[in-house]
C-alpha cells in the first residue's frame, strides 16, 4: 500500500534543530566567541566583509561562527542582512592616499617615498606547520618605533607626474554612482559597475581568472605598483549639512597593477592601470581583482578581447558566489516533474530508435 | 510652507501601498474594468484621491515625474509629491517614469513623452490622466491582453480622441505608453496593448 | 536583527516599490522580461527568490497564499516558503488551489483550472528562453527587440530532423500575445495549454536573473510548432493510483528494488480533492478512501 509522503515540515524543523547541534559540536569545547573569530580568524573576516559588502566585522564574525566556518554561506547570510537595510546615500570617495597605511609594498621601485613596509604578511614565512600553535601560550610582542609621520604617496601619483601612466579616471560630479544592488546590471557596463561587481565577486574566481592572463589568456604585462593595507577615514556628505562628515575609519587593501600599454595611432605609448580595492586585509583579492580589471578593459584600449577574463559578459555574470551556490545548490531540490517529462521522451525516443535500427539494438544487446 | 501644513500620506503606509497597488495591477491586467482606490490617504487639490494613493504607492526617488499645468499650477500637490515621495520633479517629459496630468485637454502630443526602446520598452513614461467620470459617459470598446472577448468602458474624458490618440500603440509595439485614467477613488488602466474594437 | 525589526512581508517598502512598477510594465508589455533589481533574500538564489519577491510585494493581509512545488504542497522548499510568508506576513495559507488568491509554484500549474482574482506567481530560473541557444545576454535582447525568434525555430527543426520530435519535454517555449517568445519556466509541456487564456494573471520572477514578466489575463498564449508537427502534451500513460485520475501529470513512484513503479498525481491537492469526492485507484484501501 502506498502512502504520498507527508511530515515534510516536522523534517525540516528536526534537521534545523540538527544543524544547530552540529554547528555547536562536542559542548565540552568551550564556544566560540565573535570576539574570538575577530580578533583570530581576521583575514576570513575580512573576505566576508568584503564579498558581504558590508563593513562590520561582529557580524561577520557572528556569520561566520553560524555558518560553521564556510565563508561562501557567512557571505550569503551578511548580503541578506544587508539587503534589508535603509540606504541614507554615498560616502565621498576615500583618498587611499592619505591612508594610515599598516603594510605597503611595491614591486616596481626599489625604494618610495615614506619606505616600504612589510607589515603583518605571510609572506616570506616558510611554510611549516608550527605545532607550538597547537598547544596556547601568547607570541613575543611585537617590535615598535615610533609612528613615521613621512607621507607615503601612492607610487602611482609618482609615476603619474612624468606621464609615464594614464591618468586615473575622475568622476564626473554629476553623475551618480552606479549600484548594481539597486539597478539590474546592463551590458555593456561602465566601469564604476564593473569594479562594484569585482569587489564582490568571488575571490577564487577572481583569483583563478587573474592568473589564467598571467599564463597567456589575455595577458597584460602586469607589475605590482602598489599594495598598501591600513586605515582610512570615509566622510559623508549630508544633504542638509552641506559639508562632509567623518563617520569613521575602514581598514583597506588597495592594489593598483601597472600594465604596459603599447600605444596606438594617438596615444603615446604609457602604461594603464588596474585596480583592486577590498575592505580589511585582502591581499590576494585586490591583486585578482586588479588583474581581471585590467583585462575587461581591453576593448577600451583597442585590446582584441579574446580570452574569457577579457569578457565583460562571462566575468560579470558569474563572479558573484552567493548567485553561483544558489544556482548550483539548486539542484538539490526536487526535479522529478520536469524528470518525469525527460523520461517519457527519452523512452519514447529510445522505441523508435529500437524499432528503425533492430540490427543495431541486438548488436548492443 | 511647513511640513505641518501638507496633506497627510497613506494612514498606514505599508498596508495602503499595498491594496493601492493590488487595485492598479487587478486595472492593468483588465484593462478597462473600473478598479476603486479606497485605503485612506491625504489627498493635496488638485490631486484626486487615486492619483494621490498611486502616487505615494509607485513613486520615490527613482522615478522622474512631471506634472502638467494644471497639477503643477500652485505647488501645493508638488510640494506634497516632494515630501511624501522624494520623486525628483522633471521639466522634460521624455525622461519622465510618471506624468500625473490635471487636464487632459491641454494634454502633450504623446510622441513628447519616454515611450521605451526596442531593447527595453519598459523605459516609458506611465500617464496618469485625471477624467471626469468613469462608469458613465461615451462608451469605448476595447479588446486586446487582459479582455475576455470585449470591455466596455464609459467614460467621460478629456482630450476626447484620447483613444484615437493611443492607437499609435499599436505601430509602436513593443515601445509605447500605459495610461491610467483616473476619476475620484476609481482606475482604469489602458495598457498599450489595449485597442478600440472597430465601430465604437 | 530581530525578526520582528523585518517589514511586512520580509521586504523593505522601497524595493517593494521597485517590484511593483516592474510587475505594472511586465503586465503591459506581455511576455516581455523587465530587468529589475532582485534584493538577496534570506533563501538562496535558485530557491525561489524571484518568486518570493513577487510575492512579497503583491500579498497582503486579506490574501491566502498557497505554495507548490512540483505540484504539491508537501514538498520541502515548497513548505520553507509558506512558513516564511505565515511568519513575515501572517497571511493566511491554503493547500486548496480554489480557496487561494496568491498561489506561488516552482514546475507545475495546478490541475484545477484557475479562476478570476487569482494570481499565478512562478519561480524561474533561467527567464531567457534563447538563453541555451545564445549565451549572450545583449544579442537575446537585441534577437527580442527585432522579434528575430528564427534561431529557436531553427533549434525546434533541428530536433524533429534528428529525432523525429521537438525534444523538449519541459520549459517548452510559447509566444505570448503573438510577439514575445517566453520561457514558461520549467513545467513540463503537458502544462503549456493551461496557460493560453488563463481567467488568472500569470507572473513570473527570476531573482538571480532579476528579470519579471507576466501574461495578463485572457492572453493567447501558443506554444511553437510547425504545421506538420504540431505541439502535443505529454502525460505518461496510465492512472493516478491513489484517485484513479487519468487526465493529471503524474509522478512515477519506484516502490521496490526491482523497479516496481506506479503512478500517482503531482498535484497533491487536486489528488486529495477527488478522493474526498469518493474516487479510487489502484493502491486505494477502503479503509483509506473512507478516511479522506
Amino acid at each position: 500500500m502506498y502512502v504520498a509522503v507527508k511530515g515534510g515540515e516536522r523534517a525540516i524543523d528536526n534537521a534545523h534543530r540538527l544543524l544547530a547541534d552540529a554547528r555547536r559540536g562536542n559542548r565540552d569545547v568551550p564556544e566560540l566567541t565573535l570576539d574570538q573569530i575577530s580578533e583570530q580568524l581576521a583575514l576570513g573576516v575580512d573576505r566576508v566583509m568584503s564579498e558581504g559588502s558590508l563593513y562590520d566585522r561582529e557580524l561577520a564574525a557572528l556569520a561566520i561562527k553560524q555558518a560553521r566556518g564556510d565563508l561562501i554561506e557567512a557571505i550569503f547570510l551578511v548580503r541578506a542582512f544587508r539587503a534589508t537595510l535603509p540606504r541614507f546615500g554615498s560616502s565621498e570617495p576615500v583618498d587611499t592616499g592619505a591612508m594610515a597605511v599598516r603594510r605597503r609594498i611595491s614591486s616596481t621601485f626599489k625604494d618610495i617615498p615614506g619606505g616600504q613596509i612589510l607589515g603583518p604578511t605571510f609572506d616570506y614565512t616558510h611554510r611549516l606547520l608550527d605545532p607550538q600553535l597547537a598547544e596556547s601560550g601568547d607570541p613575543a610582542e611585537p617590535a615598535t618605533a615610533e609612528a613615521s609621520d613621512a607621507p607615503t604617496p601612492r607610487v602611482t601619483d609618482i609615476l603619474r607626474q612624468d606621464g609615464l601612466i594614464e591618468e586615473s579616471p575622475v568622476a564626473e560630479d554629476d553623475s551618480a554612482v552606479g549600484d548594481l544592488t539597486r539597478e539590474p546590471l546592463n551590458f555593456p557596463a561602465g566601469r564604476d559597475l564593473r569594479l562594484q561587481n569585482l569587489a564582490r565577486a568571488d575571490e577564487g574566481f577572481l583569483l583563478a581568472l587573474g592568473y589564467s592572463t598571467q599564463r597567456g589568456y589575455g595577458r597584460n604585462h602586469p607589475f605590482a605598483g602598489e599594495i598598501r593595507f591600513g586605515d582610512v577615514e570615509v566622510f559623508f556628505e549630508a544633504e542638509d549639512a552641506g559639508f562632509a562628515v567623518p563617520l569613521g575609519s575602514v581598514a583597506l587593501t588597495e592594489c593598483q597593477m601597472v600594465n604596459q600599454f603599447k600605444g596606438s595611432a594617438t596615444e603615446a605609448p604609457r602604461f594603464t592601470r588596474g585596480y583592486g580595492l577590498a575592505f580589511g586585509q585582502s591581499e590576494r583579492k585586490a591583486m585578482s581583482m586588479a588583474l581581471v580589471d585590467r583585462a575587461l578593459r581591453a576593448q577600451e584600449l583597442g585590446e582584441d578581447v579574446k580570452a574569457p577574463a577579457q569578457d565583460e559578459e562571462f566575468v560579470l555574470s558569474h563572479s558573484d558566489n552567493v548567485q553561483a551556490t544558489g544556482f548550483v545548490e539548486h539542484l538539490k531540490l526536487p526535479h522529478y516533474v520536469d524528470f518525469q517529462s525527460e523520461l517519457g521522451l527519452l523512452r519514447k525516443l529510445r522505441a523508435e530508435f529500437n524499432q528503425d535500427q533492430p540490427e543495431l539494438r541486438e548488436a548492443a544487446e | 510652507m511647513t511640513t505641518t501644513e501638507l496633506a497627510a500620506g497613506f494612514a498606514d503606509k505599508v498596508l495602503g501601498a499595498q491594496s493601492t497597488f493590488r487595485a492598479v495591477m487587478e486595472a492593468m491586467a483588465r484593462p478597462g474594468r473600473i478598479q476603486r482606490i479606497t485605503f485612506e490617504a491625504g489627498t493635496p487639490a488638485p490631486l484626486m484621491h487615486a492619483s494621490a494613493a498611486l502616487a505615494l504607492t509607485l513613486f520615490d526617488h527613482d522615478t522622474p515625474i512631471w506634472l502638467d499645468a494644471a497639477i503643477a499650477a500652485d505647488g501645493t500637490a508638488a510640494r506634497w509629491l516632494k515630501f511624501h515621495t522624494g520623486a525628483p520633479l522633471t521639466d522634460d517629459p521624455s525622461t519622465a517614469a510618471f506624468a500625473l496630468i490635471g487636464d487632459g485637454s491641454a494634454l502633450l502630443p504623446l510622441e513628447r513623452f519616454a515611450l521605451g526602446t526596442p531593447e527595453y520598452p519598459d523605459r516609458s513614461t506611465t500617464l496618469i490622466i485625471q477624467v471626469q467620470a468613469l462608469g458613465s459617459g461615451a462608451s469605448y470598446r476595447l479588446h486586446g491582453p487582459g479582455i475576455d472577448g470585449e470591455a466596455l468602458l464609459q467614460a467621460s474624458l478629456q482630450p476626447a480622441d484620447l483613444f484615437d490618440r493611443l492607437s499609435f500603440n499599436a505601430a509602436l509595439f513593443p515601445r509605447g505608453l500605459d495610461v491610467v485614467l483616473v476619476s475620484g477613488d476609481q482606475v482604469v488602466a489602458i495598457p498599450r496593448t489595449t485597442r478600440l474594437s472597430q465601430g465604437s | 536583527m530581530t525578526e520582528a525589526t523585518y517589514n511586512f512581508a520580509y521586504l523593505d517598502e522601497q524595493t517593494k516599490r521597485m517590484i511593483r512598477r516592474a510587475i505594472l510594465k511586465a503586465i503591459a508589455i506581455p511576455g516581455y522580461q523587465v530587468p529589475f533589481a532582485s534584493r538577496e533574500m534570506p533563501m538562496p538564489y535558485g530557491w525561489g527568490t524571484g518568486g518570493v519577491q513577487v510575492t512579497a510585494s503583491i500579498l497582503g493581509p486579506d490574501d491566502t497564499l498557497k505554495v507548490i512545488d512540483q505540484g504539491s504542497d508537501d514538498t520541502t522548499n515548497a513548505i520553507s516558503i509558506r512558513k516564511f510568508f505565515a511568519k513575515t506576513a501572517g497571511v493566511a495559507t491554503t493547500t486548496s488551489t480554489p480557496d487561494a488568491s496568491v498561489i506561488q509554484t516552482r514546475h507545475r500549474i495546478p490541475e484545477t483550472p484557475l479562476h478570476e482574482g487569482q494570481v499565478l506567481v512562478y519561480q524561474v530560473p533561467i527567464p531567457e528562453p534563447l538563453r541555451y541557444l545564445e549565451p549572450r545576454e545583449t544579442e537575446t535582447r537585441r534577437m527580442h527587440a527585432l522579434a528575430e525568434y528564427g534561431l529557436m525555430h531553427v533549434k525546434l527543426y533541428e530536433d524533429i530532423a534528428k529525432f523525429g520530435h521537438i525534444a523538449t519535454a519541459y520549459a517548452y517555449p510559447v509566444k505570448v500575445a503573438g510577439r514575445y517568445v517566453m520561457d514558461p519556466s520549467p513545467t513540463p509541456k503537458f502544462d503549456n495549454p493551461k496557460m493560453d487564456n488563463c481567467p488568472a494573471l500569470q507572473l513570473f520572477g527570476a531573482g538571480r536573473e532579476k528579470r519579471i514578466y507576466a501574461i495578463p489575463p485572457y492572453t493567447q498564449v501558443v506554444s511553437l510548432d510547425f504545421e506538420d508537427h504540431p505541439f502535443t502534451r505529454y502525460r505518461q500513460d496510465g492512472c493516478c493510483a491513489l484517485c484513479g485520475a487519468d487526465d493529471s501529470y503524474l509522478d512515477e513512484i519506484v516502490t521496490d528494488n526491482a523497479g516496481t513503479r506506479m503512478f500517482v498525481c503531482s498535484d497533491t491537492d487536486y489528488c486529495e480533492g477527488r478522493r474526498a469526492e469518493g474516487h479510487t485507484g489502484s493502491e486505494t484501501t477502503p479503509m483509506e478512501s473512507a478516511h479522506a
